[in-house]
């Protein structure tokens, strides 16, 4: 059974000055999977987020979901239709409450005019109360429902991370992008994040892209993987034949590895 | 009805009564009436500023500029088209509406341009209206405008000042307020998680300069005179002591602001120049101790009230105790 593509890059290049953090990259991603990109450190696996999410265009190439091209579109119109993103190092509004982070997110699909503002409409209301149930219920599936009321910056960091992946769903995306979202956790909330990924994909019917470090997460939860290697595509596969693909092994390892 | 709403319903009454009463018996001083009269006027210049410089968090010195334009359309309104005191509201919106129209220009620059930079293009702006002004020969250049009717009395700065008020708490409560804050925190993930930072940044400019160009309109028809050298330097300085001074972003911190700078201005007259001076001196000790201003980003609430009430109520019920075992 083939499922629709709900991504495509298509020989997309993307240069800074003369260094090509990605260079003529091409990938399809298939709706409803979990999709793990994965790389040295500089191989331009971030840069492929900057790149869906609008804070770059591209040099060349494009990149389209289903018949829209990302490509010229700012960030706030992608991510207000399509796509969702947490980042590397955690970038939420630490001076504000949870529950408003969510709400910050929930921008695109608040429909009232500043006139409704203005004249606290019914349809504001009934608008500001329909966000809420919908903030509290994002909270609730993340276990974050009694955090709503605190500083996002007060939380502890896995926590936060939690946060920026209820903020990433407010906009209610079809893809969600996780940048490195082990990072700085333990080996038992790394186990948790497993069983959270796959539950939040199938709970809100999202595709998911997932930058990562900790290979065992990877290997257990992606279903394909891409390997870049400076910003070349250097393997695309499952988990099982990107383990032992000597091209990966030699991009992590060196070439001292084939001696054995 | 919350209790709360039901409660800031009667004090705005309240308010208006006795603004009401103040006009037709002659409540209190005249002095005193045309203090509150700056306060309250004062009051919406500083809601406007503070919906940039406090909301937004971009350092911005365009209130002058916007000033200027807010008070000159709503006189000459006054002065040529709506010679009645009947129709004084129809001037202030034109004065409101044109210096939106202004503020919405100085928006775009704002889309690209940060910091600093961006600090001197609306200090350049300021200047130049003003230089504008001093050089139309048709608004009266450096001699000004005179005489501007004398439409503004209490009741109307009263009910602007309320409707201020009104307008930036809903603005606060509501999805560009959210967004406004979530720009200053980190502008491009606000652009991230789907926030239309344009539009939610013409949304400020418009609302910001409508405010302050009322402001103005007021202040005008209040001292029926106007001159360019009003919205120069010391207009500019005013404004952001008054926002830094009260508290930036809180509607709290702002009427705090513009009420304590303007006591001190009137009580500090007698000392002449030291008034600056002294003026100054506080400022910096503020910045120092207190670099959030006196309400920081806190906002006055009757559950807050309540709580200082019962707090210090306590404190003096222990007091009388410990007195009373002491005897």
């Amino acid at each position: 059974m083939s499922r629709e593509t709900i991504l495509r890059f298509e020989d997309v290049s993307m240069r800074f000055g003369g260094i090509k953090a990605i260079d003529g990259v091409s990938f399809e991603v298939e709706e409803g999977r979990i999709f793990g990109i994965i790389g040295p450190n500089g191989a331009g696996k971030t840069t492929i987020f900057n790149v869906i999410s609008g804070v770059y265009v591209p040099s060349s190439g494009t990149v389209s979901s289903a018949s829209l091209v990302l490509n010229k579109l700012p960030p706030h119109r992608i991510t207000g239709a399509l796509v969702g993103r947490t980042f590397q190092n955690i970038r939420l509004f630490d001076d504000q409450t949870v529950l408003d982070n969510v709400k910050i997110a929930q921008y695109s699909k608040t429909r009232y005019s500043l006139a409704d503002v203005l004249v606290s409409s019914p349809r504001l209301r009934r608008e500001e109360e329909r966000i809420h149930e919908e903030a509290m219920e994002i909270l609730g599936s993340l276990g974050l429902s009694d955090k709503a009321e605190s500083k996002a910056g007060a939380l502890p960091y896995g926590e936060q991370r939690r946060v920026e992946i209820a903020r990433a769903l407010a906009s209610r995306p079809r893809i969600l992008l996780l940048d490195e979202p082990a990072a700085g956790m333990n080996p038992s909330e790394i186990d948790s994040l497993n069983a959270l990924i796959v539950g939040i994909r199938d709970r809100f019917g999202l595709t998911v892209l997932l930058v990562e470090h900790q290979m065992r997460l990877v290997m257990e939860v992606c279903e394909e993987i891409l390997v870049l290697n400076f910003g070349k595509k250097l393997a695309l596969g499952r988990p099982d034949e990107i383990k032992n693909d000597d091209r990966v092994l030699e991009a992590y390892l060196g070439k001292a590895h084939k001696h054995e | 009805m919350k209790k709360s709403t039901l409660l800031n319903l009667a004090v705005a009454v309240a308010g208006l009564a006795f603004c009401v009463l103040t006009e037709e018996t002659g409540l209190i001083s005249n002095t005193l009436k045309l203090v509150l009269e700056f306060i309250a006027i004062n009051s919406i210049l500083v809601l406007g500023i503070n919906i940039i410089n406090g909301y937004l968090g971009v350092f911005s010195m365009a209130h002058a500029g916007i000033m200027a334009i807010g008070g000159y359309a709503a006189s000459l309104a006054s002065m040529y088209f709506l010679p009645s005191p009947e129709l004084f509201p129809v001037s202030l919106l034109i004065g409101g509406f044109a210096s939106m129209l202004i503020g919405l220009l100085i928006a775009f620059p704002s889309f690209s341009v940060r910091g600093d930079y961006l600090a001197i293009i609306t200090l350049g702006f300021s200047l130049l209206i003003q230089s504008l002004l001093e050089n139309i020969d048709f608004v009266g250049a450096s001699r000004g405008l005179r005489p501007i009717p004398h439409y503004t009395n209490l009741i109307w700065c009263y009910l602007c000042f309320v409707l201020a008020i009104v307008v930036v708490k809903r603005l606060v409560k509501s999805k560009y307020g959210r967004s406004l804050l979530a720009i200053r925190r980190d502008q491009v993930a606000a652009e991230l998680v789907s926030v239309d930072v344009r539009h939610a940044k013409l949304v400020a400019f418009g609302l910001s300069a409508f405010l302050i160009g009322v402001s103005g309109g007021l202040l005008c028809h209040l001292l029926s005179y106007t001159n360019p050298g009003a919205y120069g330097y010391s207009l500019i300085v005013d404004g952001l002591i008054m926002v830094y001074l009260g508290g930036i972003g809180s509607i709290t911190g702002s009427v705090a602001g513009a009420a304590i700078w303007q006591v001190l201005v009137q009580t500090l007259r007698p000392v002449g120049m030291w008034r600056w001076i002294l003026g100054g001196i506080i400022l910096i000790v503020l910045m120092i101790f207190k670099p959030d201003g006196i309400f920081g980003n806190a906002e006055f609430s009757w559950r807050w009230l309540a709580g200082k009430v019962v707090a210090s109520g306590r404190f003096f019920a222990r007091k009388g105790a410990r007195s009373g075992g002491g005897k």
